[in-house]
């Protein structure tokens, strides 16, 4: 902040002093005031959680916890949230790629009212979320009735959690995409396009290695969203073992069922998996090198 | 959605196309459903269903234990915010990295983990049922549980402009013969205003809506520990599709509503932050 903390020179004088503090520094007790309620309180809302995720899911033993893994419906609950991962993932990557383009790069009416409503799932309660598929969908949804005499499923079954998840997670790559779309500007893709390049030579020449790295973290954050979503897709999920369960509704099941340790076992690889957001967020913000970023919401 | 300058640059068309195809499909149409379904339930059941006392009482609990966790996240938010920025200590990018955790646990994780944390028999709920605090199954309980999944939309929100803000104007106050805690007041507060208001609405916004974290540690009792969004579940549950969506409208609105006021406040923030660097 100043430099006067460190080379200020009447401390060439003979005896050595303390260095006066800066009139912009605050105060010694004052810091550390600060910094001892700072991180009081990060402990206990923030580091103690994390710990107990993982004692809890050993408390009966590494075998209790490896069996709650490896138990028929924890394994079918697993490749459900990696499935719901592997599709809704690259659709919205796909929309926040194209949404990002025509938004960074054109100037059109209406743009700012397109980036509120890219917005709004963000907005929408979890549950409300897997209830307008409900309403839809659902046996006794506008489209219900149709669907019935077509036998065709969607609540209370994979389609209706696809949707939910990619509906929920709809905006993460576009929010991260935009911003640092439209710091690139235009000019080195209007230069490509003089040149004789096609769009799509000149996208994927050009814009993609500029914006690789915050295409991969809005990609890391939808992840996360995708696999770990929980309110909306339990409205649509219908909860049935083996078929319908991702990980956070098995998570809810076995808790529910007093079974603390196998619910811990399970919600401990989700955890896992936040532990493996933050570090790959953090190392991407840092080759980045951007500022701490807002929130998602 | 006229161009209004011509660019040399491909895919406009086809860009645009497909956003707004998808975004109509997967999220306006189905959120337009949902206005569709409420409107054929005619006036007086929509109006009893969002009044019912039952519905009041769980709007008062959400709104409630958002605002509390909102305010006080406003408050922790701020310090953390400004000890992350402005002092250096061992653990600090570790703790910096943290503040992003309750966007990445799953929910459903943080529920059952508060909840075995704050319950009687928990860490932090043995030592405060003597004192005869109960947290779990409580609003109190719900409450700390959004403080939680808010606490990231204030730190985040106040960081960057800390980060940004220039070390003359508190110079410039302190040579002016300001005390540190003047110059706090008068000069370094104002600028982080608009950013707290943001973070605070937020943070209060999802704390709205919020559901996973909170079920397992709200106990679910009608009228006392029901939020929002589990009474649209359970009333689903019940097959009362009249109730659960004249909820969710009420819901849905205040949402919106706050989503362009909070793009109001970060307008108003921008602006206030460009007029404050450019007297700097």
């Amino acid at each position: 902040m100043s430099a006067a903390t460190s080379s200020a020179p009447w401390t060439s004088a003979a005896p050595p002093r303390p260095v006066p503090r800066a009139a912009t520094q605050d105060p010694r007790w004052a810091r550390a005031l600060l910094i001892g309620t700072a991180l009081t309180f990060l402990g206990l809302f923030l580091v103690l959680p994390l710990v107990t995720v993982f004692i809890e899911a050993l408390a009966k033993g590494i075998s209790a916890y490896v069996e709650a893994i490896r138990e028929p419906t924890a394994l079918a609950a697993i490749r459900l949230t990696l499935l719901v991962a592997a599709i809704s993932v690259p659709l919205n990557t796909l929309f926040g790629i194209a949404a990002a383009w025509a938004i960074a790069k054109f100037e059109f009416r209406g743009k700012s009212l397109l980036i509120t409503a890219i917005d709004l799932p963000l907005a929408v309660s979890p549950v409300v979320s897997g209830l307008i598929f409900v309403l839809l969908f659902g046996a006794q949804g506008l489209l219900g009735p149709w669907l019935m005499a077509h036998d065709i499923k969607i609540i209370f079954a994979v389609p209706g959690i696809l949707l939910a998840t990619t509906f929920i997670t709809f905006p993460f790559v576009a929010r991260e995409l935009i911003p640092v779309m439209q710091e690139q500007g235009t000019e080195e893709e209007e230069a490509a396009v003089s040149l004789g390049a096609t769009g799509w030579q000149t996208f994927r020449r050009v814009t993609l290695p500029n914006v690789r790295l915050g295409l991969l973290y809005g990609v890391v954050l939808l992840n996360a969203r995708a696999m770990g979503e929980f309110g909306a897709v339990s409205v649509v999920s219908g909860h049935i073992r083996g078929l319908t369960n991702t990980m956070p509704l098995h998570v809810e099941i076995l808790y529910n069922e007093y079974q603390g340790a196998a619910a811990f076992a399970v919600a401990s690889l989700l955890a896992l998996l936040a532990i493996a957001t933050l570090i790959a967020k953090t190392v991407l913000e840092s080759r980045m090198g951007k500022r701490t970023r807002g929130g998602h919401g | 959605m006229a161009r209004d300058r011509r660019s040399v640059l491909p895919g406009f068309g086809l860009t645009l196309g497909f956003t707004l195809s998808y975004l109509s499909l997967l999220v306006l149409i189905p959120l337009a459903g949902l206005f569709v379904k409420s409107a054929s339930l005619g006036f007086d059941a929509f109006f009893a269903a969002v009044t019912s006392p039952r519905a009041l009482a769980s709007y008062r609990l959400s709104f409630g234990a958002a605002f509390a966790a909102a305010a006080l996240n406003a408050v922790f938010g701020l310090v953390i915010a400004w000890v992350l920025v402005r002092y250096r200590f061992p653990g600090r990018r570790l703790f910096d990295a943290l503040v992003d955790l309750p966007f990445a646990l799953p929910t459903a994780v943080a529920g059952i983990t508060l909840t075995a944390l704050l319950a009687k028999n928990g860490w932090i709920g043995a030592p405060l049922a003597p004192l005869g605090i109960e947290v779990a199954y409580t609003p109190l309980g719900v409450t700390l549980a959004l403080v939680f999944i808010g606490l990231p939309f204030v730190v985040r929100t106040v960081q960057p402009v800390l980060q940004d803000l220039e070390p003359e104007l508190e110079e410039a106050a302190a040579s002016l013969g300001a005390s540190r805690w003047l110059t706090f007041r008068r000069v370094v507060f104002p600028i982080l205003w608009p950013a707290l208001t943001t973070g605070f609405a937020l943070a209060f916004a999802r704390g709205v809506g919020e559901y996973g974290s909170v079920v397992f540690i709200s106990g679910n009792l009608p009228m006392r520990t029901e939020i929002a969004p589990l009474l649209i579940v359970t009333q689903l549950e019940q097959y009362d599709y009249a109730g659960a969506t004249g909820i969710a409208v009420v819901l849905l609105v205040i949402s919106f509503a706050l989503l362009l006021g909070i793009n109001a406040l970060q307008r108003w923030g921008l602006k206030r932050f460009a007029g404050a660097a450019e007297t700097a």
